[in-house]
């Protein structure tokens, strides 16, 4: 069963190819730009910028489709073809979530 | 392996850009970064790179207007650029292939088939770079640069142009007549003159064998009333041949003769040869005849000899005598020979 917080084979995979060093240092580099994509994603559906919001969610999901976030790669990838839709504030809501997620299963990976 | 080249990775996520730096990296490549297209389009503009790596959504220059601007750059219209990017639909594919992109790679981008892409791209880049240093080494210039911007078209194709043949009369005797160095000197002198006269007309030389050469007129190409071109190209040789002689005999020299035989129809151009070396020419019974005639210019004792298809084309204020039909090697029927001047 594949864990869609982070598919380890896709990270397995990663690790192979990358080098597990530089993939340390690639999950920090995330880490440390996430939040940014995330205020930047808030931000443009608090004031309705649609193709801001669309370019952040593209980021997104490109990043969580790198490291096998599939979940957040997934929310992203709905954000940045239809927008927030109605439920924009839930959307995000889950988004963050599934980051969150990501995030501490990454930092496990990191440190494990 | 190919050898090292080097990358510009254009990504505004430094995530996708530290990890396609790396992927090019292990791959025994140099690489460069750019966090949006502003950046690198300044930094191709200044640094030499052999490829660029390039994301569609970019803030301040996004990849489309990236691939519009190297379009139209004349200096870097030929970089090869493969685009990454994680874009929905197939539309912006068409588009950047459109816009002039070598290849489209999904991201996350799979480093086999990275590997694969930029092997690929590189070899082309090459390839290209190898045949535009052929084309500037027998070329003007001028049309160096018209083949770059038209687009090579390098492969065999029928051309309907002007080939004419030149030579030195009596060389062998006068090599053996004077120093070593002296024939050298002459034959730069000489090849200086002729190039100047042809280049000057729109022709290009794309053969030397000793004291004769062979241009072509129409091809690469196409050259409006090329077969005039020619003659006059030819009246030029002769005229830059008699300010060199009046410097010979001022020096105690003997004088020299060329012979020039210009024939026109319709021939095969292309590039022949190895991967080694290759040389631009042109096949067909136009350059057997241009040849033959240039040949025939010691039997007619006159400086420049045509055939009829060149007559035919000639602008009408360059007159020309018949002298008649003759037997040509190489020819079945006879052939009717003009002289100009």
């Amino acid at each position: 069963m594949r864990d869609p917080t982070i598919d380890l084979a896709i990270y397995r995979e990663l690790q192979e190819t990358a080098g597990a060093d530089f993939v340390v240092e690639l999950v920090d580099t995330f880490l440390a730009e996430a939040p940014q994509m995330l205020a930047e994603l808030r931000a443009a559906h608090a004031t309705g910028h649609a193709e801001r919001m669309r370019r952040a969610a593209h980021s997104l999901k490109s990043n969580g489709l790198t490291f096998g976030a599939t979940a957040l790669a997934e929310q992203a990838r709905a954000l940045e073809l239809v927008g927030a839709g109605a439920d924009g504030a839930a959307a995000l809501d889950t988004l963050e979530a599934s980051y969150g997620a990501a995030r501490e299963r990454l930092l496990e990976l990191r440190n494990g | 392996m190919a050898d090292s080249a080097r990358l510009l990775v254009a990504d505004d996520n430094k995530v996708n850009r530290l990890l396609l730096a790396r992927s090019l990296e292990l791959q025994g490549h140099r690489t460069a970064m750019a966090e949006n297209g502003l950046i690198a389009f300044e930094m191709l503009r200044s640094e030499p790179f052999d490829l660029l790596l390039l994301d569609i959504n970019m803030p301040e220059m996004d990849g489309f207007e990236v691939l519009e601007r190297l379009k139209a750059d004349l200096a870097l219209r030929d970089l090869p650029v493969i685009v990454t990017s994680a874009a929905e639909g197939m539309a912006n594919v068409v588009r950047c292939i459109e816009l002039g992109a070598e290849d489209y790679l999904p991201k996350p981008v799979n480093p086999v088939l990275l590997k694969a892409r930029i092997g690929a791209s590189l070899e082309k880049k090459r390839l290209r770079d190898r045949l535009q240093e052929m084309v500037r080494r027998f070329a003007t210039p001028e049309v160096a640069q018209d083949m770059a911007q038209s687009g090579f078209a390098l492969g065999g194709r029928h051309v309907h142009g002007t080939v004419m043949f030149s030579d030195i009369r009596g060389f062998t005797s006068l090599v053996e007549s004077q120093p070593p160095q002296e024939t050298i000197e002459l034959l730069n002198t000489y090849y200086t003159l002729m190039f100047d006269a042809i280049n000057g007309r729109g022709g290009v030389v794309n053969q030397m064998v000793g004291d004769g050469l062979m241009a072509i007129f129409g091809a690469p190409l196409p050259l409006a009333g090329h077969a005039t071109a020619a003659v006059r190209a030819a009246q030029d040789m002769i005229e830059m041949i008699e300010l060199l002689n009046a410097d010979r005999e001022a020096a105690g020299k003997p004088a020299i003769r060329i012979g020039i035989g210009i024939a026109t129809g319709s021939m095969v151009a292309g590039y022949t040869g190895t991967q080694q070396r290759a040389t631009y020419t042109c096949i067909g019974d136009a350059v057997n005849l241009a040849a033959r005639l240039e040949a025939h210019t010691k039997v007619a004792g006159r400086h420049i000899l045509m055939d009829g298809g060149t007559r035919s084309e000639l602008d009408a204020a360059l007159r020309t005598d018949a002298l008649g039909s003759f037997a040509l090697k190489g020819f079945a029927a006879p052939i009717e020979v003009y002289a100009h001047g």
